[in-house]
């Protein structure tokens, strides 16, 4: 029920009065109600979910996961403890 | 697709477990509090790669199966009237309440309408002013200010004919039940992400605080719910119960502050039942008084129904983190997706429907693939 899924931002608009997307699912345009997320700009992404934007995903903290790992498999084959 | 595949890789799914392994040096039984992390985790069966004694315990976060009944019945009652249009999530259409279900009111010739956004609702309602469009407002604080926005536009737009079915829950209410329950085993969780991308996280840092429980916040795929558990058993290895955020590149610890506000405007907690666990202290949303005229509880005087449940369903249980849906001895005999008995069993995030579809006997799960 809580299913949020990212998609890109490819236009914004105003319908009745309410800020309106275009999201790009893998190839899928949705539209979307993007007032939650008032300041987001066409290229970002965000978490959809029941046709709602809830937030724009932050690119760094999304690359900091597979930089850890990535440090960790360096530290093993320096031979060196863990952390 | 972005932000999605890469958080798949199977190489990086192994190394966490490495990690964890590495760190475990006890059992540690931890709580994932929302359906749709039951779901990936059984769906790639991530609990079969971890090390002996780490046992995830499946919470209630799945807002269709802890709908109570009499809510059910009120909404097929609602939902029966020939001037209704009623307006659902398609998870909620077979769930049975104590006669029928949506699905089959709507066999039977309801208008029963699956929404895609509760704003699909409030455009139902301007284009059929002849009809009482009702919006069935379900789900934790993920969805409430989804329902929220149209509930307001709604009252701006002068839509006479729009109501709303308010049920929706909220998520700290539960897990402080779930630990001063007399028999909780929970010593950690995994918070709920998305509930946080809308909410923060400063609830829960007052519930860690009180019962000394770990929080960590986390996300939806495998390599989340890995390196959230990794947190999470490194905090209780070093003894810590602090609140940590996995689930960053969503997640900031005030969440939401627009969404929030409006779901303040719209909304008030109320006590609400849940189904299967019982009435939980200031657990639900209501609508405030000042949106009461848009309340389908009051717009349609329903009469009270003596609402029971099928007494071999352990699917209460299954909710309280106490039994795994196996356990039942109608699960996936009278009991399965197609002639559910239980909530559980059919929104796709209820534990026993995840379990159906990638669990049962002779099904090889990733996890298993991993491991042999």
């Amino acid at each position: 029920m809580c299913l949020g899924i990212p998609g890109k931002v490819v236009a914004t608009y105003s319908e009745n009065d309410v800020l309106m997307g275009k999201v790009d699912f893998g190839g899928v345009l949705q539209k979307v109600c993007l007032e939650y997320v008032p300041q987001v700009q066409a290229g970002e992404y965000v978490i959809v979910h029941v046709g709602f934007a809830l937030n724009i995903v932050d690119e760094a903290e999304a690359q900091r996961v597979f930089d850890y790992l990535r440090q960790m498999d360096q530290l093993d084959e320096l031979g060196a403890p863990p952390p | 697709m972005k932000y999605i595949a890469e958080y798949r890789q199977a190489s990086l799914v192994e190394r966490l477990v490495e990690l964890i392994r590495a760190e475990a040096t006890q059992s540690w039984t931890v709580m994932e509090v929302c359906g749709g992390q039951t779901h990936a985790i059984v769906r790639y069966g991530l609990d079969h790669l971890l090390p002996e004694g780490i046992e995830l315990v499946h919470g209630p976060g799945c807002p269709v199966c802890v709908t109570p009944l009499e809510t059910l019945d009120r909404a097929h009652a609602i939902a029966a009237l020939p001037n209704v249009t009623f307006c659902s999530f398609g998870d909620m259409l077979r769930v049975p309440g104590s006669r029928t279900d949506l699905l089959q009111l709507k066999a039977r010739g309801a208008d029963v309408r699956i929404i895609y956004s509760p704003l699909d609702a409030v455009k139902l309602a301007a284009a059929q002013p002849d009809r009482e469009v009702v919006l069935f407002a379900i789900g934790f604080e993920t969805t409430a200010p989804t329902s929220a926005l149209a509930i307001q536009l709604a009252q701006r737009g002068g839509l006479r004919n729009f109501s709303a079915l308010v049920s929706h829950v909220l998520v700290p209410p539960a897990m402080t039940a779930i630990l001063e329950s007399p028999d909780n085993r929970v010593q950690g969780f995994l918070g709920p992400g998305h509930v946080c991308t809308v909410m923060g996280y400063t609830e829960y840092e007052a519930i860690a605080k009180r019962f000394q429980t770990p929080i960590v916040i986390t996300g939806f795929e495998p390599v989340d719910l890995l390196e959230g558990l990794l947190c999470l058993v490194r905090q209780l290895e070093s003894r810590r119960a602090e609140v940590e955020n996995q689930y960053r590149r969503a997640v900031q610890r005030e969440g939401n502050p627009r969404a929030r506000q409006l779901v303040e405007t719209v909304f008030e907690a109320c006590d609400r039942a849940w189904r299967g666990v019982g009435t939980i202290p200031r657990s639900g949303l209501r609508l405030r008084e000042s949106y009461a005229e848009l309340d389908a509880e009051r717009r349609f005087k329903v009469e009270r129904m003596a609402s029971s449940e099928p007494a071999v369903c352990i699917s209460g249980s299954v909710l309280r983190g106490q039994r795994k849906p196996c356990e039942c001895p109608a699960f996936g005999r009278e009991c399965t997706p197609e002639t559910p008995l239980g909530a559980t069993m059919v929104s796709s995030e209820g534990a026993c429907a995840a379990y159906y579809a990638y669990r049962r006997e002779g099904q090889t799960t990733l996890g298993q693939a991993f491991r042999a």
